[in-house]
């Protein structure tokens, strides 16, 4: 239990150091990174292990709120795929941010993150994980918005944590309606409390569950980025490319997945088998996949295409926790880990070597010229669009099965997503890594240094293995073991032939093209739904809501209690300077009046 | 002989007549004066107490007339401080009339 302790708090004290001590040496990088890898193999250590410890936070009367830690396999499993990604990343960020100049910032805020994100993973109530999950969007925020001086990067990072909030609210609301039916806030006292709901109120029981577990799904609406509050994280993309790896495709998106599969695990599947929240969370999970994908296809920067097929493989594994088969979800939320921060590690050498071009028709012929960036990168791409053999082809699987055996729409749905996937992806990989080079920046790139490819290879070997039972069963936080490696039926077939179908058409489409032979900009522009915040929302609420905020500043504030308040001094006051006139007689009189009253009461 | 109330009537009469020149008059030389007439009557009255209330062998209080000559030494003091203020107020202000000597006013 002290070595979890120690998991939870090493990277605070670290980020603590860095901000306050240490300010802006160059010990910041290598103390961060160190204490990533501390962290590593301190989840090796703990990994399997149960139980809890905690101690009072918080203590109202009889209330107390706690920070505790609760260790099993799901939440070890979790700090396995949390510090190891972590770690790698930390030690690209070496490489990847040398010639930043505010690159202490940065590994503290990495640092910083390292540490709220295990405080969601490793947390024992509902409360602290809210805590965590807050913190999680503030490190978010700051490592979008690092290169602040752009307008984008701030508008972003803005962006960013404003989405979440609005996710935020329906979750706080979510923890508060649970504690009200459950009685309790930890993990451990959820589920007796639930079953003493139900045999209380058998009649409301489904209907206020609900509710309940549908406002915490807002929580994980906004932190996994599922529709329609998606639209922060393309744009997160804005912040350096190891943080998009680390916490925009591996880690905090990844949290809603594994908060609500907690929550689940907490208070028995059963309770969701055909409950209505969760037909709407694998609904949700479902049309967030098919519409991220295809807004996947049209995307021209690098880092774009990937955060889109992020949002894709996201919605696969909240559809598969609504599906009531989270154990696939959580799997392929351990396989994808590895293989989404290859794949953004990737761009982010690719992106380094090209100096800053992102966007991928400026690229083309990679692959020769990085042939190491270049391989591993194909490796990400099998293990994302499923070939057999690779991690992610093992956990699609059983998505896919999950989903044949509950919701047949969503099967077919999902597998229209297993043909977008292999065709964006291709798209991605002609364009930027074979063919001609199609600019001067993409000439002139060369093979990155050690400390970036190690991770890439790491990564690689990672995506490629992370599937088979033998690594799943120990490090996966959730794995539903399989009786065969290969189950040759129906689904394997579809999945096999979308895998072609897409691999196939994005290469005769896109081998050989100079520019996107396809346009629709119904997709480039993202449906539109950015649009429509902007001029719908915004523009109404957010404006109708600022006009009433300053009037309420200007008048009540401002002319009432500010202005009121001094105001009244001020009359006040205005009484009290007759007094002072400046006439000595006029004292000497009022004190004389003064003298003979105290003579009259003291004598009378 | 004159009893302690007399005494006492014409000492509250010296007081009032002080007071009343000490809030009404604008001269402050002539309100400086009539502080010290103010003064005089406490004197007054402290040694009528004194000569009224012998103490048991048969002699006058001189607590009582001490304290007078504090209040004159006291008194002297004042007036040279009082005296010197009112001419360095004279040489600034160029007058001694209180009606003039407002910049306190509030």
């Amino acid at each position: 239990m002290n070595l979890a302790w120690i998991l939870l708090f090493l990277p605070l004290v670290v980020a603590a150091i860095n901000q306050l001590v240490l300010k802006k040496s160059w010990l910041v990088p290598i103390f961060s990174t160190a204490s990533a890898g501390a962290t590593f193999v301190i989840a090796f250590m703990i990994l399997g292990q149960s139980g809890t410890a905690s101690f009072a936070w918080a203590t109202i009367g009889d209330f107390s709120i706690d920070i505790g830690i609760k260790l099993d396999q799901l939440s070890t499993g979790m700090m396995i795929v949390v510090t190891g990604v972590g770690m790698l990343v930390h030690i690209f960020s070496l490489a990847y941010m040398k010639d930043d100049s505010a690159k202490a910032r940065y590994f503290t805020g990495l640092s910083l993150f390292m540490f709220s994100m295990t405080g969601i993973v490793l947390a024992n109530n509902f409360i602290m994980t809210f805590i965590f999950w807050e913190l999680v969007g503030l490190s978010s925020y700051l490592l979008i918005g690092h290169w602040y001086q752009k307008d984008s990067a701030a508008d972003a990072a803005k962006k960013a944590f404003l989405c979440n909030r609005v996710g935020d609210f329906g979750f706080m609301v979510g923890i508060l309606m649970l504690w009200g039916i459950t009685g309790h806030l930890t993990f451990d006292g959820m589920k007796g409390g639930l079953e003493t709901f139900q045999a209380a109120n058998p009649a409301i029981f489904s209907g206020v569950l609900s509710a309940a577990v549908l406002c915490i799904f807002c929580g994980a609406v906004g932190k996994s980025a599922q529709l329609p509050l998606h639209v922060w994280l393309p744009d997160a993309m804005e912040g350096p490319t190891p943080v998009s790896a680390l916490i925009h495709a591996a880690t905090m998106v990844a949290a809603g997945v594994y908060m609500l599969f907690r929550l689940q695990f907490t208070l028995g599947f059963e309770n969701f088998e055909g409950l209505l929240a969760s037909q709407i969370i694998a609904w949700t999970g479902g049309i967030t996949a098919l519409v991220a994908a295809l807004m996947a296809t049209q995307q021209n920067d690098i880092k774009r295409v990937l955060a889109y097929s992020t949002l894709s493989q996201l919605g696969y594994m909240v559809m598969a926790v609504g599906l009531v088969a989270g154990e696939a979800g959580m799997f392929h939320l351990f396989t994808h880990a590895w293989f989404k921060a290859l794949l953004f590690l990737g761009s982010g050498a690719v992106i380094h070597a090209c100096h800053h071009e992102q966007d991928i028709w400026k690229m083309g012929g990679l692959l020769k010229k990085m042939p190491i960036t270049g391989f591993t990168f194909l490796v990400g791409f099998l293990a994302l669009i499923a070939v057999p053999g690779t991690s992610g082809f093992f956990s699609k699987e059983q998505i896919l099965e999950a989903a044949n055996e509950k919701e047949p729409i969503l099967f077919w749905i999902a597998v229209i997503v297993a043909v977008l996937t292999p065709f964006y992806m291709t798209r991605l990989f002609v364009v930027a890594f074979l063919g001609k080079t199609k600019s001067e920046n993409a000439d002139h790139a060369h093979e990155v240094g050690p400390l970036m490819f190690v991770p890439l290879v790491l990564l690689a070997v990672l995506g490629l293995i992370a599937g088979y039972p033998f690594i799943a069963s120990k490090f996966a936080p959730a794995y539903h073991p399989t009786e065969h490696l290969f189950e040759l039926g129906t689904i394997t077939y579809i999945s096999i032939t979308a895998v072609i179908i897409g691999v196939v058409s994005g290469f005769v489409l896109y081998s050989g093209k100079e520019k996107d032979p396809v346009s629709i900009p119904l997709l480039q522009n993202r449906f539109y739904i950015d649009g429509i915040y902007d001029n719908f929302i915004v523009r109404y609420y957010q404006d109708a809501f600022a006009a009433i905020v300053a009037f309420f500043d200007e008048f009540i504030i401002n002319g009432l209690l500010v202005g009121g308040l001094s105001r009244a001094a001020e009359s006040t006051g205005n009484i009290f300077r007759k007094v002072q006139s400046g006439s000595l007689q006029g004292y000497a009189f009022v004190f004389g009046l003064g003298v003979i009253l105290v003579i009259y009461f003291t004598a009378f | 002989m004159a009893s302690l109330n007399d005494y006492l009537l014409v000492s509250g009469l010296l007081f009032a007549i002080g007071l009343a020149g000490v809030v009404l008059r604008r001269n402050i030389i002539i309100v400086f004066m009539c502080l010290e007439l103010m003064l005089s009557a406490a004197n007054l009255t402290l040694v009528a107490f004194s000569r009224f209330h012998p103490a048991p062998n048969g002699l006058p209080d001189y607590n009582g007339q001490m304290l007078v000559f504090f209040v004159i030494t006291v008194a002297a003091a004042e007036v040279a401080v009082g005296l010197a203020i009112i001419v360095a107020l004279y040489r600034a202000r160029q007058t001694i009339h209180t009606d003039e000597l407002t910049s306190l006013k509030g």
